[in-house]
């Protein structure tokens, strides 16, 4: 069964006369344990589309089932519970809180979780932290830790609540390449023990890591290819 | 998000920007402060004018000249005389004037108020002399030039001699001091209570005055559950002497101690709610700097704003994180505050001699109210976050 299907998703920003329509028509469906990469050139509306999966922004047509739950119509509420439940984020620019430690920043989702794992906090969030290999920098703040570092307390974060997804926008955009690699190998490793992983990279070699590629251009999908073609070598 | 993370947090957020924080609470210590130290400063005066009042004698009655700029006062002695034989609820009565005048005599003289009053004064006050004796009726009815003083008038006229028998002057006629008060000290308000000379009525009223009428007829009532028995009494006994009809208004004004505490306190809360009232303005002015503060932190963070939202915090999560932040920062506020009111007025008692009187509850009032103030200010600081699109903050910087 499908993670996520996307069928006939358009989102249009209206600005006055012009409508911009960043997504015109996407039909997709994505299964579990799948590892995306989204493709394409700026402005193509790869970061619209993660939105949308990422129930950040709502389609203006087209529905969208997520983990077999109709997520159109869903409240804010709904949104942000989807969010806690369901997904977690990696963005480009890490995202971190600052002066706010690995461990809380990790943290963080279990504190909202309507579940009642927040009492256990501590002891899931160290544990994502021992799984991306930060397990001593536990204490640590966002500024005393690298850039692939950040990115991996981030990805602890997305991993900490067990979602069915983890979506990242060019989790590697500020990473130097060999950082990028070190990201993308965990990603691998996430994926290997069964996380669906969708991400949006500009990178060729970066994509190569994935196991399907799809390719977008003016907020429709133009192309895909499946299979590991290189990077992972 | 429960109740004791959003404090640990809001706390935290607090003491990151210290500075920040104490300037924005100031507006509120300082409100709470004066609204409180006002508030008790009036609740002391009014304290003080009831044990003042009460003070001026038990189950006390005052007969008055009418109010009113053409009434005449008729008040007489013989008014006072038929007060103290005729009424069966009156246990004491005594007619009074007062001066002040400057008494001659001994090693000098001293400025003071002299009382013309009758024997049963001394019992209306619940007073004694301490050496000596006080005059009596007979001295009352032959005009006597007889004296009793005070022990401030003693001390100042007669250090180191027994006053008792020696004579001294009032204007230009003499007195036998015949007595010495017994010592009260100051009053509530203040004054030196002890800084009196007490001559028979009539002698007052033929030798240092020019007009025969009273200034009040003092009146003792048997015992307090028969005050208005006996303040209904006086009044017929006074419409009789008078010649009154039936028609015709008091010419006098009648007061029991009950209502001249009434009437004084009235003004004295009056006074309390407009002090507080102004000071009630700062901690207005003081809830704006936390709007202000927390308008400024809620752009700063809106980054941190958006990260929340992404990872699943309801709008109304962020709302009670903001909306607690500014809660505890005018809650401590205001704790601040209730100290240094507490602080200063412990000193103004101390050092100036201000009475201030603040109640727990009071206390327990003016922190919920800068709790309230928190809500009220932080509220639309936190609605304006709640309210973010989570894409747009976090893309902000
Ligand atoms: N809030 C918005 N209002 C108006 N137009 C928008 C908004 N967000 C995105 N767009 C437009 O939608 C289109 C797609 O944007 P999107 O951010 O999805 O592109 P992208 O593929 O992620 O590009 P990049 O590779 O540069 O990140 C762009 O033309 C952009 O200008
Ligand atoms: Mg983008």
């Amino acid at each position: 069964m499908a993670v996520i299907e996307l069928k006939g998703i358009k989102r249009h920003y209206c600005l006055g006369e012009v409508t911009v329509k960043a997504l015109d028509g996407v039909d997709v469906n994505i299964e579990r344990t799948e590892f995306v990469a989204i493709m394409g050139a700026s402005g193509s509306g790869k970061s619209t589309l993660m939105n949308i999966i990422g129930c950040l922004d709502v389609p203006t047509e087209g529905s969208y089932i997520l983990d077999g739950l109709d997520t159109s119509g869903a409240t804010d509420d709904g949104l942000a519970d989807i969010r806690n439940k369901k997904i977690g984020f990696v963005f480009q620019g890490f995202n971190l809180l600052q002066k706010t430690t690995a461990l809380e920043n990790v943290e963080l989702p279990l504190l909202y979780d309507r579940g009642g794992r927040g009492g256990d906090a501590a002891k899931l969030a160290k544990a994502a932290l021992e799984r991306v290999g930060l397990g001593d920098r536990l204490h640590h703040i966002p500024n005393r830790l690298s850039g692939g570092q950040q990115q991996r307390v981030a990805i602890a974060r997305a991993l900490v609540t067990r979602p069915a997804i983890i979506i990242a926008d060019e989790p590697t955009g500020n990473l130097d390449t060999e950082m990028s690699h070190e990201i993308m190998r965990l990603f691998t490793e996430l994926n290997d023990s069964g996380i669906t992983i969708v991400m949006v990279t500009h990178e060729e070699d970066i994509a190569g890591w994935t196991k399907r590629k799809i390719m977008l251009r003016d907020g429709r999908i133009i192309g895909e290819a499946r299979g590991q073609d290189g990077g992972a070598a | 998000m429960n109740a004791s993370t959003l404090v640990r947090l809001s706390l935290r957020s607090i003491l990151r920007n210290r500075m920040r924080s104490l300037l924005t609470s100031l507006g509120i210590i300082i409100g709470v402060c004066s609204v409180i130290v006002m508030v008790a400063i009036g609740e002391g005066s009014q304290a003080s004018i009831t044990e003042n009042i009460s003070s001026m004698g038990t189950n006390l009655i005052m007969v008055m000249p009418p109010r009113g700029q053409n009434a005449a006062n008729r008040l007489v002695i013989e008014d006072a005389e038929k007060i103290r034989r005729e009424g069966v609820y009156v246990s004491a009565a005594s007619g009074v004037v007062r001066s002040a005048a400057t008494v001659i005599g001994g090693i000098g003289n001293w400025q003071t108020s002299v009382y013309g009053v009758e024997p049963d004064y001394l019992r209306i006050k619940e007073w004694s002399t301490g050496e000596g004796d006080f005059f009596t009726g007979r001295d009352v009815a032959v005009r006597a030039k007889k004296a009793v003083i005070g022990a401030t008038v003693a001390k100042q006229l007669f250090p180191d001699d027994n006053p008792i028998g020696k004579h001294f002057r009032v204007a230009k006629t003499p007195f036998e001091i015949v007595g010495v008060l017994e010592v009260k000290g100051s009053n509530a308000m203040g004054s030196d209570q002890d800084d009196i000379v007490m001559v028979p009525l009539s002698t007052a009223i033929g030798r240092l005055r020019r007009s025969k009428y009273l200034q009040s007829i003092e009146i003792s009532a048997v015992s307090e559950e028969y005050m208005d028995d006996a303040q209904s009494e006086v009044e017929t006994i006074l419409r009789e002497a008078h010649r009154l009809g039936p028609e015709a208004d008091n010419d006098f004004t009648m007061m029991n101690q009950a209502q001249i505490i009434e009437m004084a306190s009235s003004i004295a809360k009056t006074l309390t709610v407009l002090l507080g009232a102004i000071a009630g303005v700062s901690l207005f002015v003081g809830g704006i700097g936390i709007m202000n503060i927390m308008l400024v932190s809620v752009t700063e963070r809106t980054r941190e704003i958006g990260i929340r939202l992404s990872v699943g915090a309801r709008r109304r999560d962020i709302l009670r994180q903001f909306l607690t932040e500014s809660v505890v920062l005018s809650l401590s506020g205001g704790l601040i505050g209730i100290i240094l009111a507490i602080a200063l007025s412990v000193f103004l008692e101390s050092a100036v001699g201000l009475r201030a009187i603040i109640s727990p509850l009071f206390i327990l009032i003016s922190a919920g109210f800068a709790a309230a103030v928190g809500i009220f200010f932080g509220y639309y600081p936190a609605h304006k976050a709640a309210a973010m699109n989570p894409i747009d903050a976090l893309r902000s910087d």
